[in-house]
């Protein structure tokens, strides 16, 4: 791998430009995203800016279960983003469409519409982990300028007296 | 020939391109840095600029097809080499040339990025740019006015358009009252807060760069920091006392222009996003005053000589 590359690489691990976009979430997940960039977490460490179109950004933060009126939207915004792109699915509705499942008005989870790279799951999730999840997508994004194989991180489940 | 060599030595490498790009992207950082720790965070790390700017150009762009295309992706080009043309003409080092009336061709530099935003907003075709770029019109007719009068006054008491006139400039009450004026002006020209009204974010998208991506948006980018340095150099230039070393004048140029960038970057954590109206009354009404006041009263001593 010559040195543009390598520094090609570097800088896109850590310069991670985010588009937030809501697909009929409840809100939760949004208030922790934007909590993310706050004094006590301050994502901006990790170079992270939140974009204001969806052509500048890198990783795409998609929240909410993806409403049917979503659907065209979320397609449209994801054609926007210029490659390398990741997507980042925050909190469970995305994932799972969480507790709206089989709800006649939703047609998600997300990634039966666009590919997700990084799920990050909690109802909402705590900030800590949306920037673990970001960090996580900026890293796929330079796997990929590698040419490296991305190496998929086994979902760690809490055990049972964890749960309970 | 002589004359030649200095011209691109100025251009290329001091104040031109080998120094100002490496101050365009420490002036990004020390603003994003500063805003940062004014509201308590650890803020960006000191090479941010320089990771954005390398993984923009490896970004892909959306295809741009026929002459609209063509446009936009010519308008940051024209933006970057333009303020780059400004830094180079700074006087910074004692004797470096310069040729009578270069101080019109620098406001014309300074001038050319705002105007190649308006432009590339409105080529975007996109209802986002085209707002920002209405915006950055009106904003541009509402602070040149004065930021205009205000070199022009201090240009006329001096009896020349010369750069080098103006930095070897002494001390006078005129003189400080018109770089005063210079200095509200910068915050619009920079289109930082409280006067950062076409990139206005959440409000319009990215006003005109809204459909900008990968290596123009980091054009754009550069083209911004390079505006940091040519506008707040301009300053520096005409506070900065006349010394004959030239190691000292680099020092004090540079020592000067991170104060002023300090100072605009703690005025744009301090302060929110005014409105159109308010910005154009503040300019129009508050501080053409003084402008008006330096012009006259260096118009009048010019007669009374
Ligand atoms: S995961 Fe929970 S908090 Fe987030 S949008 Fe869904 S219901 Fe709301």
């Amino acid at each position: 791998m010559n040195l543009w590359n390598k520094l090609m690489c570097y800088s896109r691990r850590r310069s991670p430009w985010l588009f937030h976009m809501n697909s009929g979430s409840c809100n939760g997940c949004d208030i922790e995203l934007v909590a993310s960039l706050t004094p006590r977490y301050d994502a901006e460490q990790l170079g992270v800016r939140l974009e204001g179109s969806p052509r500048h950004a890198d990783i795409l933060c998609v929240t909410g279960p993806v409403t049917r009126n979503a659907v065209g939207a979320i397609k449209t915004v994801y054609s926007q983003v210029c490659g390398p792109k990741a997507v980042v699915a925050i909190g469970s509705c995305p994932a799972t469409t969480n507790v709206f499942i089989d709800s006649r008005t939703l047609d998600g989870p997300l990634d039966k519409h666009i590919p997700v790279d990084v799920y990050v799951p909690g109802c909402p999730p705590r900030p800590d982990a949306i920037v673990q999840g970001v960090a996580r997508a900026a890293q796929i994004l330079a796997d990929r300028a590698a040419n490296k194989p991305v190496v998929e991180v086994k979902a760690e489940l809490p055990t049972e007296e964890v749960r309970q | 020939m002589n004359s030649l060599t200095t011209a691109l030595a100025r251009l290329l490498v001091f104040p031109g391109l080998l120094f100002a790009i490496p101050a365009a992207w420490f002036f990004l950082w020390v603003e994003r840095k500063s805003v940062a720790l004014m509201q308590g965070r650890i803020g960006p790390p000191f090479m941010q600029p320089f990771f954005d700017f390398i993984k923009l150009l490896g970004k892909t762009t959306p295809p741009r097809n026929g002459l609209g295309g063509l446009l936009m992706k010519a308008w940051p080009l024209i933006a970057v080499s333009s303020a780059a043309g400004a830094v180079g003409l700074l006087p910074v080092l004692p004797l470096s040339g310069g040729f009578e009336g270069d101080l019109i061709l620098l406001l014309a530099l300074l001038e050319l990025p705002s105007m190649c935003i308006i432009a590339a907003g409105f080529s975007s075709r996109s209802i986002f740019g085209e707002i920002g770029s209405a915006r950055e019109a009106v904003l541009s007719v509402a602070y040149n006015v004065v930021f205009l009068l205000a070199i022009v006054s201090i240009a006329a008491s001096q009896h020349t358009f010369r750069l080098e006139g103006l930095a070897a400039l002494q001390y006078s009450p005129l003189h400080l009252l018109g770089i005063a004026a210079i200095l509200v002006c910068l915050p619009a020209k920079l289109h930082i807060n409280p006067f950062s009204l076409p990139n206005a974010e959440q409000e319009i998208y990215s006003g005109p760069m809204t459909e900008y991506a990968g290596p123009e948006l980091a054009m754009w980018e550069l083209s911004h920091g390079l505006e940091w340095v040519a506008a707040t150099g301009l300053v520096a230039t005409l506070v900065a006392p006349h010394v004959t070393v030239w190691w000292l004048g680099v020092l004090l140029f540079a020592a000067l222009s991170f104060g002023v960038v300090l100072l605009l970057s703690v005025v744009a954590a301090a302060t929110a996003r005014l409105q159109i109206d308010t910005t154009v009354r503040f300019y129009w009404q508050c501080t053409l005053i003084f402008a008006v006041l330096a012009i006259s009263s260096a118009l009048f001593m010019r007669f009374r000589l």
